[in-house]
């Protein structure tokens, strides 16, 4: 149980990222051509229920059913949230498909997001390779 | 009730629902969200020996509940795409089915594993967790996706009238 709990949350927000057609191309394309508002809405809904979820955590400092302190991780100031991002955003516009995605478009059945996530292994291990030669 | 769970969840009750990810990782397992390190960790396990310091230094146990929770993702669309929907989801358009599709799918792709891990995050980790815990590095970060993917948007109107 340990372990599969993060299996089971991975199913619950898998469920609820392919009902909300967030995983489909057409949505992603419909954002960037501000044909309809529904990724901004799902994205600040999600961000303000977020938001109220650490807020009480902060507040309430739980323990998780398996009496492990909740740690709430901050990430530090680097370019490369500049830099990165932007290229992120190209290739999320190209593929439709933002990493969450790759991975429901492959249990949905859609066999070509393997050509995504063999990109995407390819962006990542390109990266480790590059880390030293690139601003941080 | 059925026909609205079989049809697509408005934003208002998906939007919310993505939100509760984030407190349900930390409550009931102190984790915090976020998918595209995954990417980190699969290239880590394919080359074990790697010499390179962002492979070899990857803790694969730590890491273990990352690739639980996207193998989850991948199940749990099977299970809304089997059982939760009335019609087929159509993930990619047919045009993508095609030698230049899968082209724009490897090289997109590219870009969106390379742009991550620089960035060190994506839309669940920077978008949804970061913002919703008020980060700056975040708040920029989601700024760059979106001028990245409006330029994007912006030259695929201009070079190719919008639809590729």
């Amino acid at each position: 149980m340990r372990q599969l709990r993060y299996l089971l949350m991975g199913m619950y927000f898998g469920i609820i990222l392919t009902k909300s057609e967030v995983v489909t191309w057409h949505k992603i394309r419909a954002m960037f051509y501000f044909r309809e508002p529904d990724l901004y809405l799902i994205i600040g809904s999600a961000v303000a229920v977020g938001a109220l979820c650490v807020w009480l955590i902060r507040r309430s400092k739980p323990k998780t059913p398996f009496g492990e302190e909740v740690t709430i991780l901050s990430t530090p100031m680097h370019k490369g949230v500049f830099y990165g991002g932007f290229l992120f955003g190209l290739g999320w516009f190209i593929t439709g498909t933002c990493p969450g995605p790759i991975y429901a478009q492959l249990g949905g059945g859609e066999f070509f997001a393997l050509f995504t996530l063999a990109g995407a292994l390819a962006g990542a291990y390109a990266f480790a390779w590059l880390k030293p030669k690139l601003p941080d | 009730m059925t026909t609205f769970i079989l049809n697509p969840w408005p934003w208002w009750i998906s939007g919310p629902l993505i939100g509760l990810t984030v407190g349900l990782l930390l409550f009931l397992g102190s984790r915090n969200l976020g998918v595209s390190s995954s990417f980190r960790h699969l290239c880590a396990l394919a080359f074990p020996k790697s010499s390179l310091p962002y492979l070899a230094t990857d803790n694969v146990r730590e890491a273990s509940w990352n690739l639980l929770f996207v193998a989850g993702i991948a199940l749990g669309a099977f299970v809304a795409v089997r059982f939760l929907s009335a019609h087929p989801v159509e993930f990619l358009p047919q045009h993508y089915h095609s030698l230049s599709g899968a082209l724009k799918l490897l090289g997109g792709g590219f870009l969106v594993g390379l742009g991550t891990r620089w960035a060190r995050g994506c839309t669940s980790g920077h978008a949804i967790m970061g913002l919703s815990n008020f980060q700056k590095p975040s708040l920029y970060a989601v700024l760059s996706f979106f001028a990245g993917g409006l330029c994007a948007a912006l030259i695929a109107k201009i070079f190719f009238g919008a639809l590729s």
